[in-house]
């Protein structure tokens, strides 16, 4: 039985711009990073950020308009897509309607140099990988949505890529199947060892299958780190509001020392990181499950009054107003509601409110 | 060495050295010449052969271009100087090609710093042939690798030498023929280039004069073929709505044989509605013969001029304007009529003020294609024209007839053009910038507005005539192919049926004895050679539009389009005056007849094409690409196979367009390459009326089996092969997502 097995490589973009012909700003602006062989990586960021634009110039579906592109050391830059050893999901799936799944995923094999026989042994195993053997003669109509998805991973997956590219593959999947599929794209990643350039703009996905998360906004690239760096330690307003739900506060930094920042927001006043501010106004980015409820005028609190209060079952999520503006607060005591109009305190902890650009 | 370099090297070589560089006596594809004293004959010698006996010396360079690929041995494609040495070598190799051809005419030189240059030539240009052929494309390509090599087009080798292919077609095959032609405009008999004769044809009274306006007999043969293409326009845009509206938005039951009736002109020669005309107006006309003896009214020859030509253009052209706005006004979003609706628009408000402003497109381009029809109609205005003059039938006669005047022709073919163009460019800034895009692509489940019952009656009253006016021509066609002779002799006969198509059989086997047989022979091969042919320009052409972007993408667009705007009369004539000299030499060909059907059908490849294509999801190409196929294995494996339903319908546009085409071909028939369209205007000519209608009615039913086999083949088209019955198969390819 042939195997199919990681041929993983790295990718490393070097100052990489690309302006579309007839637009003024560019879509990717000078944006470099390094992607480790057998790493799943994630570009995220809202719609139109050149998320996407990055994703198909490792492809080689778009040409750099300056900057280099090395796949494994090697410069593609110049590259066209079917010159590379790099393969991609894509979010329509792109099954070729008029051939069945076997031909369809032994499609690419067909230009690479196999033999008739080994092709057709590295398909039924790429088919057996995602759980579909026995769907060889299907036409792509005949199936179902997520098995559709697989066709897609396994047709890319037998040509044993240096890079595997995914673009939204999930956005096509209702709720409970992107769950499950995610999974399995993890599975196969870390069994294989492959390198996976994965695009979203759901960050919740993001968090689940990363490794490492590549925030992009404007053409950018905002922030670069692990889940948890990007959760916790977020860099700017927008990382933070775009990873998960942030209030941004304004602040005053009182005095930094030892790389600590000691912070006031109106009567309260905090510790944090300091993370390169001096003195002076600054934003703070505080989680809504990371701020207390207090009674009113307790210390160390911001004097704060409901404004709206929902139950959704598992928590109590609400909308306060403070002197530093409105604050969404979300708390897991459903027992004890603070019926709107009320006077409450809030308490910031240690660990949650962090600096920000 | 580079595998492609080494391929179409081996094609230059073997243009040089091997295939007669001039073109053979007889026909293009004969090897007879093998037998001539090949390879010394002068005649039929190879251009290195030629050298080599110190015969046309100026073909000497070539060998060195030819040479210099050498150089690229052992570089790969990323060396700079491989795509650079290619591109100089192919360039100077095309530039030398064209030099030689056309530096040289029948008189020697044709300039005089290259007489001065090169001394007095004794001898003269002949036509290019197969191995002049085969060293351009060779330039041509190398050429087009050298720039793929230098990253042009993302490097991509296919997909740039497809481009140089197209772009060299169309220059030589619409610009070259149309440039030539306004050269020859200036051209005085003597052959003398002559800007104030010009401008003396060009401002006749016979073009231009008002006269009858002022109460005179004639106007300008330029004014009459306007107004006649004005009024035709706005008659079959009308005609064509009320038919749409009617077969879409009413609860009409036989919508299906309406749209039957509609195809019926299509696959009719223009000018057999003009013949059914005559049969029935003309001085022994049904009508007139009924109006006389009923009423004792003289029967007049009223039918023949405006009149006549207006009844059978619109009769002709309407179905085209139906087909065009068929599709607009089932494009147009039922939400937009319903939101109409909710805001409080009537029937008829909606009407005015949503349904009809988005069918703006169509309309402006119904109405294109009926003006240009009519102004490029020949046959019509040929066969009861009477002394209504226009510029189609005028410029036959300019060339054809006693004056035999090229200049004058190419004066008159240029004012065509003027119009046309200017009607195309006029419909382009009329429909401006606006969007008319309705459909999102998501699902719209709403319903089309009804049309107020007013409107409706009086569509059912426009449409009634109209069906009851084409089941009369049609009949009155196939009963006439049966009478002896029409108004005089109205007994039954298969005469006509015999004199055309009789088949005996004697010692050698079948003996096509009619007299029909030569031309319908001709015109069914040359519509199954160039239908293929058309198509693959076509949709080549429309991958490149659709799948690719490339520096000076619009000029290129606006180049292949405007064969589009060119009446086939006018193609003909620059055909007639491009083709008739060296350096390329084709008329009396059949070739000439294909090349004219291509570029003339080509626009509807194009727009098919185009059509098709941007219903299939562009993740497609791309997985494929990604998935290591090339473009060109993209374009084999994936989009042509999806485009099957765009391919039958580019065929069979192009080989009904090659049967029924007559504004062209006119210029350019042979005797040896006789058309049946060409055929049956002759028979006109000669007052054989039976003969003429018989032959037609023989058309009409070859080209309706014709349809119905390939919309059998259509028919049975499912994505895949198996005929598992998947559901939905038939509907827009979006990567079966």
């Amino acid at each position: 039985m042939t195997d199919i097995r990681g041929n993983a490589a790295s990718v490393t973009f070097e100052h990489v711009v690309k302006i579309y012909p007839g637009v003024s700003s560019p879509a990717v602006n000078d944006v470099s990073f390094s992607i480790e062989a057998g790493k799943l990586v994630t570009l995220l960021g809202p719609s139109g950020c050149g998320k996407t634009t990055t994703l198909r110039m490792i492809a080689g579906l778009e040409m750099p308009s300056s900057g280099r592109v090395l796949i494994g050391g090697a410069d593609v830059t110049r590259l066209p897509a079917t010159e590379r050893d790099v393969s991609m999901v894509f979010q329509s799936y792109a099954l070729f309607p008029h051939m069945t799944v076997m031909e369809n995923v032994g499609y690419g094999l067909k230009f690479s140099g196999h033999g008739k026989s080994e092709a057709a042994a590295r398909a039924r195993a790429g088919l057996e990988l995602v759980g579909l053997s026995g769907f060889e003669e299907r036409l792509p109509s005949e199936l179902s949505g997520g098995q559709q998805q697989r066709v897609a991973v396994a047709r890319a997956l037998v040509l044993e890529p240096q890079v595997l590219l995914f673009d939204e593959p999930l956005s096509n999947l209702d709720a409970k199947l992107r769950r499950q599929v995610r999974e399995e794209i993890r599975d196969i990643q870390t069994k294989l060892g492959l390198t996976v350039v994965y695009v979203t703009h759901d960050q919740e996905e993001a968090l689940a299958v990363s490794d490492r998360i590549i925030v992009m906004n404007k053409a950018v690239i905002a922030q670069d780190g692990s889940p948890r760096e990007l959760y916790d330690a977020p860099a700017s307003a927008f990382v933070a509001d775009f990873i998960g739900e942030a209030n941004i506060l304004s602040c005053n930094v009182v005095s930094v020392a030892d790389g600590r920042a000691k912070v006031s927001i109106g009567p309260v006043t905090i510790t944090t990181p300091a993370r390169g501010h001096a003195g002076g106004p600054a934003k703070l980015a505080v989680r809504p499950n990371r701020i207390m409820i207090s009674p009113a005028g307790a210390k160390n609190s911001l004097p704060a009054t409901v404004r709206k209060a929902t139950y959704v079952g598992s928590h109590m999520e609400y909308m306060v107003d403070t002197p530093s503006g409105a604050i969404f607060v979300v708390s897991p005591e459903v027992d004890t509601v603070h019926a709107s109009g009320q006077s409450i305190g809030l308490q910031f902890p240690a660990g949650g409110p962090v600096l920000v650009d | 060495m580079h595998p492609t370099v080494g391929l179409w090297l081996a094609v230059g070589w073997i243009g040089y050295a091997v295939l007669p560089w001039y073109g053979v006596d007889g026909n293009f594809f004969s090897f007879f010449w093998l037998g001539e004293g090949y390879p010394l004959n002068e005649d039929v010698a190879p251009a290195l052969f030629l050298v080599a006996q110190g015969l046309k010396l100026w073909l000497s360079p070539l060998v060195i271009l030819l040479l210099l690929p050498l150089l690229a041995w052992g570089r790969h494609k990323s060396d700079p100087f491989f795509g650079k040495l290619l591109i100089v070598v192919g360039a100077a190799g095309l530039a030398w090609v064209l030099f030689q051809g056309f530096g040289i005419g029948l008189r020697g030189w044709r300039f005089d710093w290259l007489t001065a240059l090169f001394g007095e030539l004794d001898d003269r240009q002949f036509g290019m042939g197969y191995g002049a052929l085969l060293t351009a494309c060779a330039f041509l390509f190398l050429f087009t690798l050298g720039l793929a090599a230098r990253g042009a087009v993302g490097g991509d080798v296919f997909v740039v030498g497809s481009i140089g292919f197209v772009v060299a077609i169309v220059a030589l095959f619409v610009f070259m023929p149309i440039l030539q032609m306004l050269a020859n405009a200036l051209l005085t008999p003597d052959g003398v280039y002559s800007l104030s004769a010009f401008l003396g044809k060009f401002a006749s009274a016979k073009l231009w004069s008002l006269d009858c306006l002022a109460g005179g007999s004639r106007c300008g043969v330029a004014w009459n073929s306007l107004f006649l293409a004005v009024v035709v326009g706005i008659a079959t845009t009308l005609l064509g709505l009320a038919f749409a509206l009617v077969a879409t938005r009413t609860g009409f039951r036989f919508r299906r044989v309406l749209r039957a009736l509609t195809v019926l002109p299509i696959i009719t020669p223009a000018f057999v509605i003009g013949l059914a005309v005559i049969l029935l107006f003309g001085l022994s006309g049904a009508f007139n013969q009924i109006a006389a003896n009923a009423f004792g009214i003289q029967p007049t020859r009223w039918v023949y001029g405006l009149p006549g030509l207006l009844i059978a253009q619109t009769l002709a052209f309407t179905p085209v304007a139906f087909l065009v706005l068929i599709g607009v006004v089932e494009g147009v979003s039922p939400s937009m009529e319903e939101a109409a609706q909710t805001l409080r628009a009537g029937r008829w408000q909606t009407f005015v003020t949503v349904t009809l402003p988005l069918m703006r497109p169509g309309l402006a381009n119904a109405f294109l294609l009926g003006f240009i029809e009519s102004m490029a109609d020949f046959g019509n205005p040929l066969v009861l024209g009477g002394n209504f003059d226009v510029l189609s039938t005028e410029i036959f006669f300019a060339i054809v007839g006693a004056q035999n005047d090229p200049a004058l022709a190419a004066i008159l073919a240029i004012v065509l053009l003027f119009f046309t163009l200017a009607a195309f460019y006029a419909q382009r800034s009329w429909l401006g910038r606006r969007s008319y895009t309705t459909m999102s692509g998501k699902g719209d489940s709403g319903v089309h507005a009804r049309l107020p019952a007013a409107l409706q009656y009086m569509l059912y009253g426009v449409v009634g005539l109209w069906v009851a006016l084409t089941v009369i021509v049609y009949a009155t066609i196939v009963y006439a192919s049966f009478v002896t002779l029409w108004g005089v002799d109205q007994s039954l006969t298969l005469r006509h049926y015999h004199q055309a198509f009789d088949v005996a059989w004697n010692e050698f086997g079948v003996h096509w004895r009619g007299s029909a047989w030569g031309s319908f022979w001709t015109t069914i091969i040359i519509a199954l050679v160039s239908a293929p042919l058309t198509a693959a320009v076509g949709l080549l052409t429309a991958y490149l539009l659709a799948r690719q972007n490339f520096a000076g993408k619009n000029a290129f667009e606006f180049g292949t389009m405007l064969s589009f705007a060119i009446p086939g009369t006018v193609i003909g004539v620059s055909y007639v005056i491009a083709f008739n000299v060296p350096p390329i030499e084709l008329t009396g060909t059949g070739i000439i007849l294909v090349l004219s059907f291509i570029f003339r059908n080509m626009p509807v490849g194009v727009r098919a094409g185009i059509a098709s294509m941007s219903q299939i999801d562009r993740s497609l190409d791309e997985s494929s690409l990604t998935l290591g196929a090339s473009s060109w294995q993209t374009f084999r494996r994936i989009i042509l196979p999806l485009l099957r339903p765009a391919i039958v319908a580019a065929l069979v546009y192009s080989f009904v367009r090659a049967m029924t085409a007559i504004s062209a071909i006119i210029f350019l028939v042979s005797g040896r390459y006789d058309m049946a369209t060409s055929y049956i205007v002759g028979r006109v000519e000669n007052n054989e009326y039976g003969v003429a209608i018989a032959y037609s009615t023989v058309l009409i039913v070859v080209m309706l089996a014709v349809i119905g086999l390939m919309q059998l083949i259509v028919g049975s088209r499912r994505i895949g092969r198996r005929a598992s019955g998947a559901p939905g198969g038939q509907t827009a390819i979006a990567g079966a997502g």
